[in-house]
């Protein structure tokens, strides 16, 4: 068995069924083994578009992406992709051909470091540089990716090891880690995480995306039911509960819910699960709810007091803790009076609602709003980067369990369009709705190929401001209106381009239009395509201006002096 | 504060590169780092001296201890260690001040291990303090050149 064939029965027996890549010269021997496998493989029209789809994949089952470029400028074309799985927390098998193991070093034709180059933005990353280190490399590498804390991981193969024979009368035993246990388990925290819940007047639940990596809707939703206890959510943790659920109050940080980001700061004891506490979410670490206990909850040990103060850190998978925790809140009998609370936050919702003017122009949450009401809650939801991400996260309530994919961490324009594609590979028979902007769809639009072969119910909405969005608010509001580079003046006609591609399309330019033509796009089969032209300068708000605290929050919601004087 | 780490990895390639970029990347500063294999031939031992108060050095170990090659993270800043720096010196030492030389490479019980016609190499072990004492006795005489190792540190009695 030659190193190729090794590997493809090794993804066999992993349970993959669909990979995502693109062939080249240092790959042509897996491709030769590949091409007779029982391996779904889906050629992208770029590495950058198979890295996406197979995180989008990834994301939307929970199983770890595959994906294979071919040495140098198919591997780098990788790294943003792979970058962004890294700050996502998002399993990931990266699979590269590298020269020959002579050429290493010498500048061969189509050589890059890719193993060097992905060392910051991977979990690990191997070059495998000796055929009896295949096998244990790639056990390792998918116990690497697919445990702990989630993430990339990229093996690297000379072409020569695709070629090489493996020794396959030798066992190969499994690794054996030798690191040893960490304290502030679970088991010596717990006693006082109950102490200090029981004493909360106001108690917060923060639901980061370690909730959804670690499949724990059904136990925080069992906790919500016996507790009561209000959730808000990270942008990662978005549909953790499904956000239908009263106790569900949305999403915090920058551009939070009004009604959640008041909750956060006015909480007494924040209980975060999953969550890093990115700058996104706290603005300036010193300034975040200091009168607030917190108890942050994460399986990676290193997030733990990284960029905030904790009172009681615990290293804990989000699953396990839940279980553990409502099972010891039961056995004492412990429950919560806080209809106080509750009042408080209702009133924070009654008065300060989402909202928008929906005439004369076209609003681009006008069209969300729409697709939410019609589509609901039973499709995925999939978004790029910029304005339109922070309507859909606004705007539209996702059912929970893997149901909102979007690039959190890194921001990834263009990751949109490739991710609803592997996302509708990994959920067949399941409608993906993506909401994409003229800027992020044009960085991957290549991939509009791809998605009209394989005929995948996706339906695209392009929320077309003819402008970078978010970088026209920050021009706008922190640069005196100095829109230097962020508009577009030329724009292709996406309606045209999509049916040079046998996409079908169609066009939204009066709000009295968006009923009909949503219904329209959601009734058909297959892909399509609805170009939105929304108003050009409508604003994402509320907003809390970075370094800012949770209740400062720019927007209509500013003139309301009440929100600006909590603290 | 000075930290001490004494950090076992496994003996891989690029596990030095994967130690050095993180710092880098995080922006903490190594102030030295020596590297070698330990007693098993499959674990080597990075010792790093990093500057950095408690919250510094709990990231620093945490981020270490997260790198799939790193074994164990170890803070010994505070423990009863032997601790040993290695230092070559080449000094000016013309005749009439050899003599004088020779009596503080003496007194520290340093070695000479090469002796030119105008000047002396001479080779010091010992903690930081040490080498400092070695290298501000012998900076009259005028040094042209000085290299020294990172330390290297180990806890004292039984472990």
């Amino acid at each position: 068995m030659n190193g190729a064939q090794y590997i493809v029965k090794f993804l066999e027996n992993k349970g993959v069924d669909v990979v995502f890549g693109y062939p080249g010269g240092a790959v042509i021997p897996f491709y030769d083994v590949l091409g007779r496998s029982s391996l779904r493989h889906i050629l992208t029209r770029h590495e950058q578009g198979a890295v996406h789809a197979a995180d989008g994949y990834a994301r939307a089952t929970g199983k770890p992406g595959v994906c294979i470029a071919t040495s140098g400028p198919g591997a780098t074309n990788l790294v943003t992709g792979i970058a962004n799985a890294y700050l996502d927390s998002v399993p990931l098998l990266a699979i590269t051909g590298q020269v020959g193991l002579d050429s290493i070093g010498r500048d061969a034709f189509q050589e890059a470091d890719i193993m060097g180059i992905t060392m910051p933005v991977t979990k690990h990353s191997y070059l495998v540089k000796d055929m009896k280190h295949l096998p244990p490399v790639l056990e390792e590498a998918w116990n690497v990716a697919t445990t702990g804390r989630k993430g990339p991981v990229l093996i690297d193969i000379p072409k020569d090891i695709f070629m090489g024979s493996v020794d396959l009368t030798k066992a190969y035993p499994g690794i054996t880690t030798r690191k040893g246990n960490h304290k502030n388990g679970l088991e010596n925290q717990l006693p006082k995480i109950m102490a200090c819940l029981t004493e909360a007047k106001k108690p917060l639940i923060l639901a980061g995306g370690g909730v959804i990596a670690s499949q724990a809707w059904e136990q925080l939703l069992q906790l919500v039911r016996y507790t009561n206890l209000p959730v808000v959510t990270t942008f990662m943790g978005k549909g953790a509960l499904p956000e239908n659920h009263p106790a569900c109050l949305g999403i915090v940080g920058m551009h939070g819910l009004p009604a959640a980001n008041l909750a956060l700061s006015e909480c007494d004891v924040l209980l975060a699960i999953g969550t890093r506490f990115s700058d996104r979410v706290t603005g300036k670490p010193r300034n975040f709810i200091p009168h607030a206990q917190i108890i942050h909850v994460d399986i990676d040990p290193a997030e733990l007091c990284k960029n905030i103060r904790t009172d009681i850190p615990v290293v804990c998978d989000g699953q396990k803790f839940l279980v553990h925790l409502l099972k010891a809140l039961k056995e004492a009998n412990i429950c919560f009076q806080i209809e106080d609370w509750w009042s408080e936050i209702k009133n924070w919702q009654k008065k300060y609602p989402m909202k928008y003017e929906k005439c004369p122009n076209l609003k681009p949450q006008h069209v969300v709003e729409e697709v939410a009401n019609q589509a609901g809650d039973k499709v995925i939801v999939v978004t790029d980067v910029g304005q339109h991400q922070w309507f859909t996260a606004q705007y539209y309530p996702v059912g929970g369990k893997r149901s909102f994919i979007s690039s959190g961490g890194l921001g990834t324009m263009g990751f949109g369009l490739p991710a609803a594609i592997g996302a509708s590979l990994g959920r067949p028979g399941e409608m993906v709705v993506l909401f994409t902007g003229d800027g992020s769809f044009q960085m991957n639009i290549q991939e509009l190929a791809t998605l009209a072969q394989l005929q995948l119910p996706v339906k695209i909405f392009i929320l077309n401001n003819a402008c970078l969005g978010m970088v026209r608010q920050w021009q706008e509001l922190f640069f005196d209106r100095h829109y230097a580079h962020s508009l577009f003046n030329y724009n292709p006609d996406f309606v045209r381009l999509a049916e040079v591609y046998g996409i079908k399309a169609l066009k939204i330019t009066d709000p009295k239009e968006v009923t009909g033509v949503v219904a329209q796009a959601l009734r058909t089969s297959g892909p399509v395509i609805v170009e939105c032209m929304v108003e050009s300068g409508e604003n994402v708000f509320p907003m809390v201006p970075p370094g800012g605290r949770p209740n400062e929050m720019l927007g209509r919601w500013q003139d309301e002096a009440h929100i600006s004087r909590i603290s | 504060m000075r930290h001490t780490l004494a950090v076992l990895v496994e003996n891989h390639p690029g596990v030095l590169s994967r130690v050095a970029g993180l710092f880098a990347r995080r922006g903490y500063n190594i102030e030295s780092l020596v590297v070698g294999e330990t007693e098993d031939k499959t674990v080597s031992r990075i010792t790093l001296v990093v500057e950095g108060d408690e919250k510094v050095i709990e990231q620093v170990s945490k981020q270490l201890n997260k790198q799939v090659d790193v074994i164990k993270v170890n803070d010994i800043t505070n423990e009863e260690t032997v601790e040993r720096q290695l230092l070559l010196l080449k000094v000016a030492a013309d005749p009439p001040v050899r003599q004088e030389i020779m009596q503080i490479v003496e007194i520290f019980r340093c070695r000479i291990v090469d002796i030119g016609r105008r000047s002396l190499i001479i080779e010091a072990t010992g903690d930081e303090e040490k080498i400092q004492a070695i290298i501000k006795s012998l900076q009259p005489f005028g040094i042209q050149e000085l290299v020294r190792t990172g330390k290297v540190a180990m806890v004292r009695g039984q472990k």
